[in-house]
């Protein structure tokens, strides 16, 4: 299995631990990712709060890069996938912006390529099978909240791959690798990262609330797919006993008995290592 | 008695074109506002932006905060009986909030800035660089300080940006004649 | 001594949770004249009117009470029972222990017993003393008579016709058509009402079975369903043209019908009730009847200078939801037709501006919803929520003080034309038909249907049904919908081989009777008249309701009513009185 990989920004830096497990886990599953040729940042929400072209223009050079490699393009961040999806389908749908990118970038469309998130690709049954079989250190007794957040499953008419109000993906892969996934309503609740510098008092309140919800929950940590919604709740929530937020690669990874766990874990704010000892999950 | 409103409906036509999105449908159930994480912080709650532009209340629409606070996470527009979705409409309301001189929300606005100019500079955001722009846009050096040393501290954050090779390609991209990118 | 049988019933646990139901039918057992008491529990299933059945023919029974639920239930089910057993059923009873009983003193079981017992004592001394009554059989006259030429009226001329009854349509104008023919296009589809009038005017006057009276009036009604005689007269209108529309009845004339369907429609209100809304005073502040004749005749231009408005503003419940001022009642016609209004005014006057204020949408109905949705959305209607203040003159100008409710802000709106959403009245000669026809209506003068859920198309009084929006306010389907439940009504009616007429009605003792004329004045059904040259009191049986008003007012006890006698009620009132 092999895909062409669009990591996104965040991936070498602040969600470093989200690139490292990804890149161990996919390798351990027998998924190749080949990483997209000098790929460029999509723009984030301040590209399409300033600029609406440019807000298409951006991931539409790396929809660009895609094109002729005949793999499905897989990215980690949410938001880059929700922006190549909308430049792709821009380019699919509007053909004279079509000839100007083509002209602008140099390449031609041939709309083969379709961009996919990780859990998306991780979480189909055939996968999940692997994932179970793939378990040597089922993460018994963890109580796991699984945390969506925005632009992952909405729009849906653009992102649309599970339901937008109750997906189920990444609980499917919690179960997979032995973790207790507990029920909550706050899966696809926004934690508002994109005003995490300039309206800190918003995401203070946003954060702590779900990290409040997933306690109340009685989550031991909470699991995501974000490398913006990570960062946000791991330093944002602002609680007494702070709930650890991990990637779901992360959780596979150790699952999965992966060396190099402790480096990623060093990477948190909310150190995850103390409720994973009590669990007995990590020696 | 309040001063009366002047009524403009060509306003929300304007708006509608621009945006894509049918705002003219809106029978202002409020269930975006309702669902919204961020209206409790905004002036005016989703379903009143809604309103004033179908009212053509222009300068109350885009001298507003709101417009600024939206993050875009299409709750709203997942759950609207009508299909609106308020993201693109505030997005639209931004662009011509700038172009029509309105003052933005000074934090927001220079992150965003800050961002884009990260982008064309280098092709991908470099974090340090990039939020020591904003800090100096902002005029807000000292806030979440600590947080920041703490990740440069875990290596989260990288000390030299990396420049991409098709950074010209990418400056190109920015010539989209909107005077707020290309300044 | 009689043979009577009393059956108790349980109604499950409605009486018997209440009533010791063993010893009502005990005690029932005790008085010479019952030969068989006893109790079930329920009566009225198979099983029970089974065992009513068996006792008539095992004990030879002259008379039957039941001691259930009121009579209003299941009387006419006991009867026949009885009767298929062969015993009169004007000879089974019921003694009502539910209602009047066990429901209203569930607190004080021992004596609801009693009670009970007491009730059933009463109906032995009635049933003791009951007659073998027999129904007699009326001949039905069928043909219709319909008032109003509108959409409804028409609607049911034409079902009753076309099943092959002569129909007589009457109409105060001088044209069918009613208001239908004043309007544009229909709502949901834009469809040109005249045209569609049209051709129902048209099958009206060709019809073979339909004789129209146009100009024309209903001055009297008298007779009772099935036999009615109706009394209908000419009349000018003041200028009309009339065109080739010959039918007309110059002098009062006497028609025999079976059957009356009422149609007479709704009438604008009058805009001089709107002083706040400049309404009769401001020229370019029109209802909407007015502004529907604009559009339909193609040119909108207001009625001060005659340019084209370039800014209108509709006021929806103009009058409507208003019980201070105007009337309580929603028009129900108005959310539809203003938002069908305001997109023709759009499509004729591309750009134009058209505002709606309103209190509510209300557009219940099939693709309503969707057509309003199409005015805010397909037409940029600019839809405000509130109620209006005022609207005043200034300058060539019509300025609309209102609110916009959902942002908290009031509005001001200068307009070129201002339509005014009134609410429908009920036609202006409602009332004083109502008074001929002996039908109720409520305090707008609508007309009053029988039951306001099972018999919509009916009024109390047998054989006049209702149709359109004369007995509230309606669309133009369901106006259509409800003319042909009300034909439906009259051919049901004109189906029977004859009337059945209930024996226990009022009838007067002729060798008592003075004439005195106190009967004629009590009568609330008009059953009662002198008769002019026997000169005694006589009872219409077929008008008769069994009220008892004529027998408690006759000086001389010469009115009766069959198995109600004086003797029955004393000997009734004696068992109370103990």
């Amino acid at each position: 299995m092999r895909f062409a990989y669009y990591p996104g920004c965040t991936i070498g830096t602040t969600a470093i631990e989200f690139g490292l497990s990804t890149d161990a886990v996919c390798e351990a599953l027998g998924v190749e990712l080949v990483e997209l040729e000098d790929w460029n940042c999509c723009g984030a929400s301040s590209a399409h709060s300033l600029d609406h072209e440019l807000s298409l223009r951006l991931p539409a050079r790396n929809v660009a890069l895609a094109q002729g490699t005949g793999l499905d393009v897989v990215t980690s961040c949410p938001a880059c996938y929700q922006h190549v999806l909308a430049a792709d389908l821009r380019l699919r749908e509007d053909k004279a912006w079509r000839r100007e990118m083509e002209e602008m970038l140099g390449f031609t469309y041939d709309g083969q390529e379709r961009t996919r998130h990780l859990l998306e690709v991780l979480s189909t049954p055939e996968l999940i099978e692997k994932v179970r079989q793939r378990t040597t250190h089922p993460l018994k007794g963890l109580r796991v909240v699984s945390y969506y957040g925005c632009v992952l499953v909405r729009p849906p008419e653009i992102t649309g791959w599970d339901d937008p109000e109750h997906p189920v993906r990444m609980d499917l892969l919690m179960e997979a690798i032995g973790a207790e996934v507990v029920d909550w309503s706050y899966k696809v609740d926004c934690c508002g990262a994109s005003l995490a510098l300039s309206r800190s008092d918003v995401v203070i309140t946003l954060s702590t609330r779900l990290a409040q919800a997933a306690k109340d929950a009685g989550a031991d940590v909470i699991a995501c797919a974000c490398g913006m919604c990570q960062i946000n709740l791991d330093t944002r929530q602002a609680l007494e006993e702070k709930v650890p937020v991990l990637y779901f690669t992360e959780l596979m990874g150790i699952a999965f008995g992966l060396p190099g766990v402790e480096k990623w874990l060093k990477k948190h704010t909310v150190d995850p290592r103390p409720v994973l000892r009590e669990r007995g999950i990590l020696p | 008695m309040a001063v009366a409103y002047e009524l403009d409906p060509t306003f929300g036509r304007v708006v509608q074109g621009r945006s894509g999105v049918p705002i003219l449908r809106c029978y202002f159930c409020q269930k975006c506002t309702a669902g919204c994480p961020v209206a409790y912080a905004m002036d005016y709650k989703p379903a009143q932006i809604v309103r004033l532009v179908q009212l053509g209340q222009k300068d109350a629409v885009l001298s507003s905060t709101a417009i600024w606070l939206c993050v875009g996470c299409e709750t709203c527009g997942t759950r609207c009986p009508n299909q609106i979705r308020l993201a693109p409409m505030f997005d639209a309301l931004r662009y011509m909030a700038l172009e029509g001189g309105y003052k933005p929300e000074p934090s927001v606005y220079a992150l965003h800035r800050s961002f884009l100019d990260s982008i064309r500079l280098w092709g991908r955001v470099h974090e340090l660089s990039m939020l020591m722009q904003y800090k100096l846009r902002s005029r807000d050096l000292f806030s979440d300080l600590m947080m920041g040393i703490g990740l440069i501290l875990k290596g989260k954050i990288s000390f030299l940006p990396e420049r991409i090779r098709g950074v010209s390609q990418v400056r190109k991209l920015y010539e989209t004649g909107s005077s707020e990118v290309e300044r | 001594m009689a043979r009577i049988g009393v059956f108790v019933c349980h109604c499950g646990i409605n009486i018997a949770s209440t009533v010791d139901v063993k010893r009502v039918a005990e005690a029932a057992g005790q008085s010479p004249h019952v030969v068989f008491a006893t109790d079930y529990k329920y009566m009225c299933s198979e099983p029970g009117q089974q065992l009513i059945r068996e006792s008539i023919v095992k004990h030879n029974l002259d008379g039957v009470i039941v001691a259930a639920c009121s009579p209003g239930m299941h009387e006419k089910t006991f009867r026949a029972a009885s009767a298929s057993a062969g015993l009169n059923p004007y000879r089974c009873e019921i003694a009502n222990i539910r209602e009047q009983c066990s429901w209203v003193h569930q607190n004080e079981p021992e004596r609801a017993t009693e009670k009970a017992i007491e009730i059933v004592q009463t109906m032995i001394e009635k049933v003791r003393r009951d007659e073998s009554l027999h129904p007699s059989r009326l001949p039905i006259t069928r043909r219709a008579l319909v008032i109003g030429g509108g959409v409804a009226g028409m609607e049911a001329a034409l079902t009753l016709a076309n099943a092959g009854y002569p129909v007589v349509l009457v109409e105060r104008e001088d044209r069918l058509g009613g208001k239908m023919a004043r309007l544009s296009g229909t709502y949901l589809n834009f469809e040109a009402a005249p045209d569609l009038i049209q051709g129902r005017i048209e099958a009206v006057l060709n019809h073979p079975n339909i004789r129209v009276l146009l100009r024309s009036r209903v001055t009297n009604l008298e007779g009772y369903v099935g036999n009615f005689k109706v009394e209908v007269s000419g009349y000018k209108v003041s200028g009309s043209g009339g065109g080739d529309l010959k039918p007309e009845t110059p002098k009062p004339e006497t028609i025999e019908v079976g059957a009356v369907v009422v149609a007479t429609g709704w009438d604008p209100y009058p805009m001089d009730r709107l002083p706040e809304y400049g309404g009769g005073e401001v020229p370019d502040v029109i209802d909407g009847l007015t502004f529907e004749e604009m559009l339909r005749e193609g040119e909108i231009r207001r009625p001060s200078d005659g340019r084209v408005p370039q800014e209108v503003v509709f006021v929806q419940c103009a009058g409507s939801r208003d019980p201070e001022r105007g009337v309580s009642y929603c028009s129900k016609v108005c959310c539809m037709y203003v938002a069908k209004q305001a997109m023709m005014y759009r499509q004729r006057v591309p750009e134009g501006e058209a505002y709606v204020f309103y209190i509510d949408i209300r557009s219940a109905g099939r693709g309503y919803d969707e057509f309003v949705q199409q005015a805010m959305e397909r037409y940029d209607v600019l839809y405000l929520r509130g109620k209006v203040s005022k609207i005043f003159r200034r300058g060539d100008k019509v300025v609309v003080w209102g609110a916009d409710t959902l942002v908290g802000r009031p509005v001001e709106i200068e307009a070129d034309l201002v339509v005014l959403a009134t609410p429908m009245l009920p036609s202006r000669e409602a009332t004083s038909l109502a008074q001929i026809l002996r039908i109720q209506t409520n305090e707008y003068g609508f007309y009053n249907e029988a039951h306001p859920k099972l018999r919509p198309v009916e009024s109390l009084t047998a054989g006049i049904y209702l149709a359109g929006a004369g007995q509230g306010p309606k669309d133009i389907p369901e106006a259509v919908a409800q003319a042909g439940g009300a034909a439906a009504k009259v051919l049901q009616l004109f189906a029977q081989e004859a009337m059945v007429q209930e024996p226990t009605v009022a009838y007067v003792i002729e060798d008592l009777c003075a004439a005195c004329g106190v009967c004629v004045s009590v009568c609330p059904y008009g059953a009662r008249e002198i008769h002019p040259v026997r000169r005694v009191a006589t009872v219409n049986a077929a008008l008769c309701q069994t009220c008892g008003a004529c027998v408690v007012a006759c000086p001389n006890k010469a009115s009766r009513i069959h198995n109600w006698e004086p003797e029955q009620v004393l000997a009734m009132a004696d068992v109370l009185m103990g």
